[in-house]
């Protein structure tokens, strides 16, 4: 067997494309298309009275506009509500364009569509649409309060409400030595892509097909949404994903309502037609996520024991609920992490506003679950005066309890059961990668120059690679090239790279020559999508399970060929030849030649496969009953239950003591995704994955004002971190095999944003000495705090009260 | 989004664009770095008929530093201004700010001279100019005039330029041999504009003591304000490292004094309060007079130690 691939850190194969520039986004698929422009609402609640195009009618170069009126029959209806669950009072969803009530800043009104985006722009400038505005609904508080219902025909803004328990939470809590309260609060962010949505679609009228291109995280999700509103067959929508530029959760969300107007004017008007959404669109018509108002109360015993927890969480999901509540199921069952937690209750209560939707961004509901369990282990460790390490060990899972059942049901439907994983040998890492012992003596010698620092950790459990299953087509060509598809979509992980790796070392082929196509429709017409941390769960594993059919194949027809018992044979570098004496084989792509018997010859390969070329057995049927044509095989993989990842970060902060600047001195990561199929390109995630925990803890919110405008729609003002407030990252690797499917790997795509807020909270709270309960956090925030604090508004934490440096009043010096 | 459309001018010479500008005022906008002007023409924030490239016009791409101090014509890109030695030696301020604007991508592009008739009250370089009473040259169809600085920002992204009037160059006064300066920003992330700002200019007599002190403030108000803070900190020695207790007390008051005068106009955006805004005021007044005043000792000693290597 030549050097394995699993394991190796290849460098990826997608880059050279990429990075130089070759790569074919949606924007780069070529003039020829007429260009759409949407009309989107000004308001953040309004009543559509009119809508008048008169003034637009004379721009040269306008094509066509469209508004809810024109359209007709499934297009007229709302979208669909992709993900229906019992604790959905009243699911509400949008039409593709405004029918008459606009719910959010940004929703889509009416579709322009011209020979270019500059005159569609023009045309939609002078579009007039008269509104009756209405009262909005901004924030968590005033949706609960529903002073204001967005929805008619609603009583209140409550979308869904759902509660799991284990056991008699508060019950357990009122009989414990100890009990805690806790009110947590988490801003609004976004995955904010750097590529945004966008839709391309032509319709052939001679073979009444459509074909749609969308920077979309599932072609198979958007081919059978664009099929059903458009009252077609499957089979005449393809979908093809071209390189997408991000998607981060936003992308899975389908179908937009311009992902449908797009293919739906393509085919009234039989032009081809393309729409590049800019970035205020998607700031204001896309997706954000994570805003959530939590409260805890926790009983626990002397040593930080957790003996019952109960939580309440209201969740903000915006104007409409068209992926349903993963986000809060994710959030009520991930807050877990690796604990115990004696009795369990979680409530969530999910609330329109009139903001934009809210939907899975990386860590999906997961960073706002952790936040609140790790600020709950912090409290548990300073209220009884322990070590925060030492509180998070008294309640871990240990190793030989795995499998371990948390009694609840998870976002895919199935049961919440651990797989594997060892926690305490996480913590043990992660204590040795800061140096958490060694943080006491660190602090006392910045304190001594007048530096103020802090120390924080946080752990997680994520799950991934959910169901219901993902396929692998495995296809050798005659000249040797192997051709690999996988139905989801890539938007940069680093699929082609991966997926090449695990079928090089399962079918004894190089890595060059290996093809593989991710999202497109006419590969792989079976496929879920790119979520959950997925690919190489679901994919991976589709994909090995082909390549082990190929091979088995491959060495049936070679052995054959050969006279030689399959048992004895091997394929390396490509050439499937006798263990013990390499000489006597054939190359792979003969094998495929072999495979497929032929009449007609094209070329010297063919020509081989013929029906003259060799000697037959006139009592078999060239092809027998159970095989087929071909060197290939198409398999799935469909996983039992989620598999759950793990990992603890930890951070060391710098907060300045006059102007409350926060500087992260250290960042590091222990993180286990089970056996590592390619350790860079993990790496890689976590880098990523920590620039957005970091973003969402100290950077990032929608800063939406009293009227429901976001004003902050700009990367101007939404301040995605550049590299230099980025930390270096610290990274250990631990490997605890997943028993759950043929590669014992779990996902890491969404790991590295889980723990950010809740890490960084830990960090400022214990350099300041007074609790850190909301974030993202900024220095004009922590500035507030410091004031309240000084005024006796916030109590101090208990172990380190008299340490901080005094605040430096007006009339101090610093030095 | 996508601007919409207007008439291009690429005018060759200097009276081309004037000319050009005059015919078009007031729909006419100058195109120089870009850095400005084109995010709001894509944002359709800005529409202006008439787009007017002074690119192409000769003379306006240089750097003169004499003895009176550092003339920055039009086209003058903050990368070359910040490279430039002589007026990196003859007014410290420049390169001290140029760092601080956004990043090396945009200054790159980005006129120095570009940014100053923006007049954005976060801008380092509109704030040098009116600390160091600086001034601008302007080309009009009628000839030319020079405008201070003082009497050049009259409000938020406005200056007294007339219509179709043209800044050909900025003029920044050298500092004296014995004057040292500073910026200390705080920003929320690198290269971004100021949440608060401050420039300062500290002047030493031969025996080291601070004989003027003055400091200008970006994000505090429309304009860049500029105070006299020479009553506070009059006399003092400046020096790295600690400062003298009596000594701490005269800039905490220079300080107090900032936040007193600027505060009332500081505003609260999506970034920071007023509130904040003005203790950062006080804070980075005392950092940066504390350390325009270290500036100032090193110029004044090499200085010295100069003229004692000659003699």
């Amino acid at each position: 067997m030549s050097t394995r691939m699993f394991g190796a850190p290849v460098a990826r194969t997608e880059d050279e494309r990429l990075l130089r520039g070759r790569g074919a986004f949606l924007d780069d698929l070529g003039p020829g298309a007429l260009a759409a422009a949407f009309v989107r609402s000004p308001h953040a609640h309004a009543r559509v009275v009119g809508i008048d195009a008169e003034d637009a009618l004379d721009v040269d170069g306008l094509v066509a506009v469209y508004t809810h009126d024109d359209l007709s029959g499934p297009m007229a209806e709302p979208l669909p509500m992709l993900i229906p669950h019992p604790g959905i009072i009243d699911g509400r969803t949008p039409y593709a364009l405004a029918k008459e009530y606009v719910h959010h800043v940004g929703a889509a009104v009416a579709m322009v569509v011209a020979t270019d985006r500059y005159t569609a722009e023009d045309v939609a400038e002078r579009i007039r649409v008269d509104y009756e505005v209405l009262d909005p609904v901004v924030g968590i508080e005033a949706a609960a309060r529903a002073d204001v219902v967005l929805h008619p025909g609603m009583a209140d803004n409550v979308a869904a409400h759902h509660v799991q328990e284990v056991g008699d939470a508060p019950a357990a809590i009122d009989a414990a030595p100890n009990v805690l309260d806790l009110e947590l609060d988490i801003e609004r962010s976004a995955c904010t892509p750097i590529e945004g949505r966008g839709v391309r679609a032509r319709w052939d009228p001679a073979d009444a097909r459509l074909r749609v291109y969308s920077s979309t995280q599932t072609a198979t999700g958007v081919r059978a949404a664009v099929a059903a509103k458009l009252g077609l067959g499957l089979g005449q929508v393809e979908v093809v994903v071209p390189d997408v530029g991000g998607g981060f959760g936003v992308k899975i969300v389908h179908p937009w309502p311009e992902e449908l107007m797009v293919p739906w004017a393509a085919r009234l008007l039989g032009r081809e037609i393309t729409w590049t959404e800019d970035r205020r669109e998607h700031f204001v018509s896309a997706a954000h996520e994570r805003a959530q108002r939590q409260r805890i109360r926790v009983g626990f015993d002397d040593s930080g024991r957790l003996l019952g927890l109960d939580v309440a969480i209201l969740h903000d999901n915006g104007a409409y609920l068209p992926y349903g509540v993963i986000v809060p199921i994710v959030t009520s069952t991930q807050l877990l992490g690796p604990y115990k937690p004696g009795a369990y209750r979680v409530v969530f209560t999910s609330l329109y506003t009139s903001t934009v939707i809210v939907t899975p961004y990386r860590g999906a509901g997961r960073p706002q679950g952790v936040f609140a369990m790790e600020r709950t282990m912090d409290a548990i460790a300073d209220h009884l005066g322990l070590d925060r390490a030492d509180v998070r060990a008294a309640n871990f899972i240990r190793p030989d309890e795995m499998p371990y059942d948390q009694g609840l049901l998870f976002q895919d439907g199935r049961p919440l059961i651990y797989d594997s994983g060892d926690y305490p040998a996480a913590l043990a890492a992660i204590k040795k990668l800061v140096d958490w012992d060694g943080f006491a003596a660190y602090r006392e010698r910045a304190l001594a120059e007048g530096r103020r620092v802090g120390i924080g950790l946080a752990c997680y459990v994520e799950g991934t690679g959910p169901g219901p299953y993902e396929g692998g087509h495995v296809q050798v060509e005659t000249d040797g090239t192997v051709r690999v598809a996988t139905g989801l979509t890539s938007q940069g992980q680093g699929h082609e790279t991966v997926l090449a790796q695990i079928v090089a070392d399962e079918l004894g082929i190089a890595m060059s020559d290996i093809v593989v196509t991710t999202g497109d429709t006419r590969r792989m017409g079976y496929s879920v999508g790119t979520f959950a941390s997925r690919g190489a769960v679901t994919s991976g594993s589709a994909v090995a399970l082909a390549a082990r059919s190929v091979r088995e194949k491959a060495l049936r027809i070679a052995g054959e060929a050969l006279e030689a018992d399959p048992a004895d044979l091997e394929i390396v570098h490509g050439r499937v030849r006798v263990k013990g004496a390499p000489a006597t084989g054939m190359d792979i792509g003969t094998v495929a030649v072999l495979s497929n018997p032929l009449r007609y010859a094209f070329d010297d390969a063919s020509r081989a496969a013929t029906q003259f070329a060799g000697p037959a057995d006139y009592d078999r049927a060239p092809v027998d009953p159970d095989d087929s044509p071909g060197l290939e095989s198409a398999e799935y993989h469909s996983p039992l239950r989620c598999t759950f990842a793990a990992g603890m970060h930890a951070a060391v902060v710098e907060t300045d003591p006059e102007t409350a600047e926060i500087r992260i001195l250290r960042y590091c990561v222990v993180h286990d995704c089970g056996r590592l199929v390619n350790p860079m390109i993990v790496e890689g995630q976590v880098h990523g994955g920590v620039a957005q925990g970091v973003a969402g803890a100290l950077y990032e919110r929608m800063a939406y004002d009293g009227s429901g405008q976001l004003l902050n729609a700009s990367f101007m003002d939404f301040l995605i971190p550049y590299s230099s407030e980025v930390p270096a990252v610290a990274i250990d690797h631990l490997e605890t095999p997943s028993p759950l499917n043929p590669l014992g790997v779990k996902g890491a795509g969404e790991a590295g944003v889980i723990p950010g807020s809740a890490v960084l909270a830990a960090a400022v709270e214990d350099a300041e000495g007074f609790p850190i309960t909301a974030m993202p956090i900024s220095p004009s925030d922590l500035f507030d705090l410091r004031r309240r604090f000084a005024a006796g508004e916030i109590a101090p934490l208990r172990r380190r009260a008299p340490r901080v440096p005094a605040q430096q009043q007006p009339g101090q010096e610093r030095r | 989004m996508k601007p919409p459309a207007f008439d291009y001018h690429a005018p060759e010479t200097l009276a081309e664009a004037v000319r050009v500008l005059a015919e078009t005022a007031p729909h006419g906008s100058v195109l120089a770095g870009g850095q400005s002007l084109i995010p709001l023409l894509n944002m359709r924030l800005a529409a202006p008929r008439h787009v007017v490239d002074i690119t192409r016009v000769p003379g306006l791409d240089r750097v003169g530093t004499g003895t009176g101090g550092v003339t920055v014509g039009a086209l003058v890109r903050h990368t070359d201004l910040a490279a430039d030695p002589a007026a990196a030696e003859a007014v410290p301020l420049l390169r001290q700010g140029l760092r601080l604007v956004a990043h090396p991508v945009i200054r790159n592009r980005g006129t120095t001279v570009g940014s100053i008739a923006h007049a954005d009250p976060s801008a380092e370089m509109a704030a040098a100019l009116a600390l160091l009473g600086g001034e601008v040259r302007v080309a009009n169809a009628a000839g030319t005039r020079t405008i201070a600085a003082a009497d050049l920002f009259t409000g938020y992204l406005e200056t007294s330029l007339e219509r179709g009037e043209l800044i050909t160059a900025a003029f920044f006064p050298a500092q004296g041999p014995a004057t040292g300066s500073a910026f200390a920003e705080v920003a929320r992330r690198h290269g971004d504009y100021a949440v608060c700002g401050v420039a300062a200019l500290v002047a030493l007599d031969p025996d080291l003591r601070i004989t003027g002190a003055k400091a200008a403030y970006l994000s505090m108000g429309p304009t860049p304000a500029v105070l006299d803070l020479t009553e506070a900190v009059a006399g003092l020695v400046p020096a790295h490292g600690p400062v003298a207790p009596g000594d701490s007390d005269r800039y905490a008051a220079a300080g107090d004094l900032a936040a007193a005068r600027t505060g009332p106009d500081a505003a609260a955006d999506i970034h920071a309060t007023a509130e904040y805004r003005t203790h950062l005021a006080r804070v980075l007044t005392v950092r940066a007079l504390r350390e325009a005043g270290a500036h100032a000792v090193s110029r004044a000693t090499e200085r010295a130690a100069a003229g004692a290597g000659r003699a």
